[in-house]
C-alpha cells in the first residue's frame, strides 16, 4: 500500500506543477485546495483570537495591572487595559473565533475537502464559485483586521453588537471599528453564501453510483445541513449588519429609538441567525466524531438513521428556539413560554446522538490514537455543555443566569469542548488525506492532553463564578463587593486559560513541520472504509482516476461477519447471501 | 452543595428560581454522572486486546425509542414545573401601591418615587441615584426605562433581572423578605463604563421604611442628589 502511495503522490504533485503556481496554490479551483486555504485562514485567525482571550483573562484575574507584552502597544498606560479597550478585546475575540476560526476551518475547511471526496464527486458543483467564495472571505478578513488600526479603536459592543449601543458612535465612541465589522461581516455573509449552494448542489447532485442519501457518511450529511442552514441564516445576518451600518453611517433608525426604532428588531434579527449559527458550529464537529468513534471502535455507528434524523430535526428546531436569548430583555413574556418549550425539545435530539455515539462505543474493539481521544473529548465535553443548556431552557432559571458567566462556561464547553476538540480530532484525522503525511503523534498527545486538561480548569470554573452572579462582560469584578470573595477563581481560571494557550504550541509544530517533513502516509491510515481513503494522498486534482468509485454499501462497515478485514470499504461490492444487511 | 455559590436569596419568587436551579442541578448531574460512568466503562471494557473482536450491530430500535422518550418526557415535566414561576415573575404583577420609577443611563441607576401627588413627571418627584429603598416584604413594581442603550437591572440576591431598553417602559417587581443593603448591578453590556454601573437596593423594615419615607419622601424634605462623578 505504502509503495502505491508514494506512486500516487507523485503523480498527484506532478499534476500540480502542471497547472502553474498561481492555480495550484492561490487561484485554485480544487475544492482539495479551497479547504486547505479555508482551513491556513482559520489557524492563522485561532492565534489572533486565542491572545485576545488572554488579553481579556488577564484583565480579570489581576484586573488593572499591565499585561506581559502589551506594555509596547499600550503605550499610555504601560500595558494596562483600559475598560474600551477590554471590550474591545472580548468583542473581537469573540468575532474572531466564531466567523473567522470555527466556521472556516469546520465549514469552509471540512467542508470542502470532505464533500467531494465522500461522495465520489471530482470537485463541488461549481468550482469557480467555491475559488470565489474563499477571495470573498480574504477581503472580510482583512476589512476585519484592519479595524484594530483605526482612530476609536474596533467594535467594543459585544459579538452580539446589540443595538443602540452599536448603532450610535456616540455610545462607545468606536467609529470606523463597528463600521468595518459591519462591512466584513456583510462581505463574509456572501462568500458564505457562495459556499453553501455549492455544497448543497454538490450533496444532491453529484453523488457517485451508489451512493444513495442513506449510503453518505453522517460528517456529510452534517455539511449538508450546515450548509441549508447557512443558506438560510446568513442572509438574515448580512442584511441585519447592512440596516445597523445604514443606522451608523446614513441616518436611518431601524434600531435607534430616538428615530422610532426599536432595539429588539436588532436582537430578533441577530439571533434568528444565531441560534441556526450555533448549530451551525456544532453540527460538523458532530459529523467528524460520527466518522472518528466507528474506525477506532471497528464497529458500525450505532443508530445511523437515528443520528441522520436527529441532524435534521435539529435543523428545524434550531429555527424556533432563538427566544430564549431573549428571555429578559423585554420580549413578551409570552413568548418566553414558547421558547422554552421548543428550547426543551431540542435537547432531545442532541441526547440521541450521545446515546448513540456510547452505543457506538459499546462492545467495541477500541483503540486510542490522538483523533480518537479528540473525537472523545468532543463528546464528553458537548455533554456538559448540552447538559448546563437545560438551565438556560428553563425561563425562571435563566432569569438569574442570563449574562452571567454560567453562559459563558455553557458556550465555551459547546463551542471550544464541542467545536474546537471536534476541528482537532478532525484535522488529525484527515491530515493524511489532506497533505499526504502523517502528525508526529507524540507532540499529539502532548497536545490532547494539555488542552483537555487545562480546558476544564478554565472553563469549569466558570459555572461556579457563574452561579455566585458574576456578570459577563464586566472589567473588573473587584467593583463588586458580593464578587470579592469568589476572585480566586478568576485567578485559577486565567491560569487555566494560559495553560490553554501553551498547549497549543505542540499543535502548531505538529501541524506546520509535518506538511513537510511528517512521515509519508499510505493510502488508508486508519483502515476506514469511506471514499476519501481510496483515493490516492494527497489526491490530484479531480480526485479520481478515469473512472468514479462505485459504492456498494453503508459507510461504517467494520468487522463484518464473514469478510477477511475488519473494514469493508464502501467500494466493496457485497458478496453475501440473501439477508445481508438492508445497507 | 451550591448553596455556598448562590447569593442568598432574600426574594419571594428567588425560592422557585432556586428550587427550580437545584432540581436541573440533580437531573444534569445524575444524567453526567451516568454518561461519564458508562463512557469511561465502556472505554476500558472493550479496549482493545489481543484476541479481542467488535460486535457487528447497526443498532437497537428498542434503545432507540427508550433514549428518545425518557428525556423528552424529563423535559416535558420540567416544562411544566418551569412554566407557572415565570407566570408570577414575570407575566403577573401583585397589588401594591409602591410603584418606582427606575431610569437606566450610561452609567447610572436614576430612581424616582412619585411623591405626594402619586404621580411620575411632575415636580414633586423624589429622585435618587443609585440607590433604592423598599418596605420589607412587600411587593414592590419597578418600571424600568432607559435613555440611552440597553441596560439590565440586576440584584443577585432578589434573583431579579430584566432589561432596560430604550423606547420601552417595561414593568417588573420584587418582593425583598429580609432587610438589608443589596448591590445592584447592571448586568447589560452598557460601554466603557458598564462594569461599575451599580447601585444598593435597601430593604427596610416596615418601621424604619416609615422613617426613611417621612424623612425623605415628603414635601420639600430631601433634595434630588446630585449626580456623583464616575471613575
Amino acid at each position: 500500500m505504502s509503495a502505491h502511495s508514494a506512486t500516487a503522490h507523485g503523480h498527484a504533485t506532478h499534476e500540480h506543477h502542471d497547472m502553474g503556481f498561481l492555480k495550484t496554490y492561490v487561484f485554485s479551483t480544487d475544492h482539495k485546495m479551497i479547504g486547505r486555504q479555508f482551513m491556513f485562514l482559520g489557524l492563522v485567525m485561532f492565534i489572533l483570537g486565542g491572545l485576545l482571550a488572554l488579553v481579556v483573562r488577564w484583565q480579570l484575574a489581576w484586573p488593572e495591572t499591565a499585561v506581559p507584552g502589551l506594555g509596547s502597544i499600550l503605550k499610555e498606560t504601560g500595558g494596562v487595559l483600559e475598560p474600551a479597550q477590554y471590550n474591545m478585546a472580548f468583542t473581537m475575540h469573540a468575532t474572531i473565533m466564531i466567523f473567522f476560526v470555527v466556521m472556516p476551518i469546520l465549514a469552509g475547511g471540512f467542508g470542502n475537502f470532505l464533500i467531494p471526496l465522500m461522495i465520489g464527486a471530482r470537485d463541488m458543483a461549481f468550482p469557480l464559485l467555491n475559488m470565489l467564495s474563499f477571495w470573498t472571505a480574504v477581503p472580510a478578513t482583512i476589512l476585519m483586521l484592519l479595524g484594530f488600526f483605526v482612530p476609536g479603536g474596533h467594535a467594543a459592543a459585544g459579538w452580539t453588537s446589540y443595538a443602540p449601543l452599536s448603532a450610535d458612535v456616540q455610545w462607545t465612541g468606536v467609529n470606523w471599528g463597528q463600521n468595518l465589522w459591519c462591512i466584513s461581516l456583510f462581505i463574509l455573509g456572501i462568500s458564505s453564501m457562495m459556499g453553501s449552494i455549492n455544497y448543497i448542489t454538490t450533496v444532491i447532485n453529484m453523488r457517485a453510483p451508489g451512493m444513495s442519501l442513506f449510503r453518505m457518511p453522517l460528517v456529510i450529511w452534517s455539511l449538508f445541513i450546515t450548509a441549508i442552514l447557512l443558506l438560510l441564516a446568513l442572509p438574515v445576518l448580512t442584511s441585519g449588519v447592512a440596516m445597523l451600518l445604514f443606522d451608523r453611517s446614513l441616518g436611518t433608525s431601524w434600531f435607534r429609538p430616538s428615530g422610532g426604532g426599536d432595539p429588539l428588531l436588532w436582537q430578533h434579527l441577530f439571533w434568528y441567525f444565531g441560534h441556526p449559527e450555533v448549530y451551525i458550529l456544532i453540527l460538523p464537529a458532530m459529523g467528524i466524531a460520527s466518522e472518528i468513534l466507528p474506525v477506532f471502535s471497528r464497529k458500525p455507528i450505532f443508530g445511523y438513521h437515528a443520528m441522520a434524523f436527529s441532524m435534521i430535526g435539529i435543523a428545524f428546531l434550531s429555527w424556533i428556539v432563538y427566544g430564549h436569548h431573549m428571555f429578559v430583555s423585554g420580549m413578551n413574556p409570552a413568548l418566553g413560554m414558547s421558547f422554552m418549550i421548543t428550547t426543551m425539545v431540542i435537547a432531545v435530539p442532541s441526547a440521541i446522538k450521545t446515546f448513540n455515539w456510547l452505543g457506538t462505543l459499546w462492545g467495541g474493539r477500541i483503540t486510542f490514537p490522538v483523533p480518537m481521544c479528540n473525537a472523545l473529548a468532543f463528546v464528553s465535553m458537548f455533554v456538559i455543555g448540552g447538559l448546563s443548556g437545560i438551565f438556560m431552557a428553563s425561563t425562571p432559571v435563566d432569569i438569574y443566569i442570563q449574562d452571567t458567566y454560567f453562559i459563558v462556561a455553557h458556550i465555551h464547553y459547546v463551542v471550544f469542548g464541542g467545536s474546537i476538540f471536534g476541528a482537532f480530532a478532525g484535522i488529525y484525522f484527515w491530515f493524511p488525506k489532506m497533505f499526504g503525511r502523517m502528525m508526529n503523534s507524540g507532540l499529539g498527545y502532548v497536545h490532547f492532553w494539555g488542552s483537555f486538561i487545562f480546558f476544564n480548569m478554565t472553563f469549569f470554573p466558570m459555572h461556579i463564578i457563574g452561579v455566585g452572579g458574576q456578570m459577563r462582560r464586566i472589567y473588573n469584578p473587584m467593583q463588586y463587593e458580593f464578587l470579592q470573595p469568589q476572585q480566586h477563581w478568576n485567578v485559577i481560571i486565567t491560569v487555566g486559560a494560559i495553560g490553554l494557550g501553551i498547549s497549543q504550541i505542540p499543535f502548531f509544530i505538529n501541524f506546520f513541520m509535518s506538511m513537510f517533513k511528517g512521515k509519508p502516509a499510505p493510502l488508508n491510515p486508519w483502515n476506514s472504509t469511506t471514499l476519501e481513503w481510496g483515493a490516492s494522498s494527497p489526491p490530484p486534482h479531480l480526485n479520481w482516476g478515469p473512472k468514479l468509485p462505485e459504492v456498494h454499501r453503508g459507510p461504517y462497515e467494520y468487522s463484518v461477519p464473514n469478510e477477511s478485514a475488519d473494514f469493508s470499504p464502501q467500494t466493496q461490492p457485497v458478496h453475501a447471501p440473501a439477508g445481508g444487511r438492508r445497507h | 452543595m451550591l448553596n455556598w455559590w448562590l447569593p442568598e436569596n432574600v426574594s419571594s419568587f428567588g425560592r422557585d428560581i432556586d428550587w427550580l436551579f437545584h432540581l436541573i442541578y440533580w437531573i444534569t448531574m445524575l444524567t453526567g454522572i451516568l454518561v461519564f460512568v458508562a463512557l469511561i466503562v465502556f472505554l476500558v471494557m472493550y479496549r482493545d486486546r489481543p484476541g479481542r473482536k467488535a460486535t457487528y450491530t447497526h443498532g437497537n430500535t428498542t434503545l432507540e425509542i427508550v433514549w428518545t422518550i425518557v428525556p423528552a418526557l424529563i423535559l416535558v415535566v420540567l416544562t411544566f414545573l418551569s412554566a407557572p414561576a415565570w407566570s408570577k415573575i414575570k407575566m403577573s404583577m401583585p397589588a401594591t401601591d409602591l410603584v418606582i420609577q427606575v431610569t437606566a443611563k450610561q452609567f447610572n441607576w436614576q430612581v424616582a418615587y412619585p411623591g405626594p401627588d402619586g404621580k411620575f413627571g411632575t415636580d414633586d418627584d423624589k429622585k435618587f441615584l443609585d440607590e433604592m429603598h423598599v418596605p420589607v416584604n412587600k411587593p414592590v413594581k419597578v418600571i424600568l426605562k432607559s435613555q440611552d442603550v440597553i441596560h439590565s437591572f440586576f440584584v443577585p440576591n432578589f434573583r431579579i433581572k430584566q432589561d432596560a431598553v430604550p423606547g420601552r417602559e417595561i414593568n417588573a417587581w420584587f418582593d425583598a423578605m429580609k432587610p438589608g443593603k443589596y448591590e445592584w448591578p447592571c448586568a447589560e453590556l452598557c460601554g466603557f463604563g458598564h462594569s461599575g454601573m451599580k447601585g444598593w437596593v435597601y430593604v427596610h423594615s416596615a418601621d424604619d421604611y416609615v422613617k426613611w419615607a417621612a424623612e425623605n419622601l415628603k414635601g420639600d424634605a430631601a433634595p434630588a442628589q446630585e449626580e456623583k462623578p464616575k471613575s
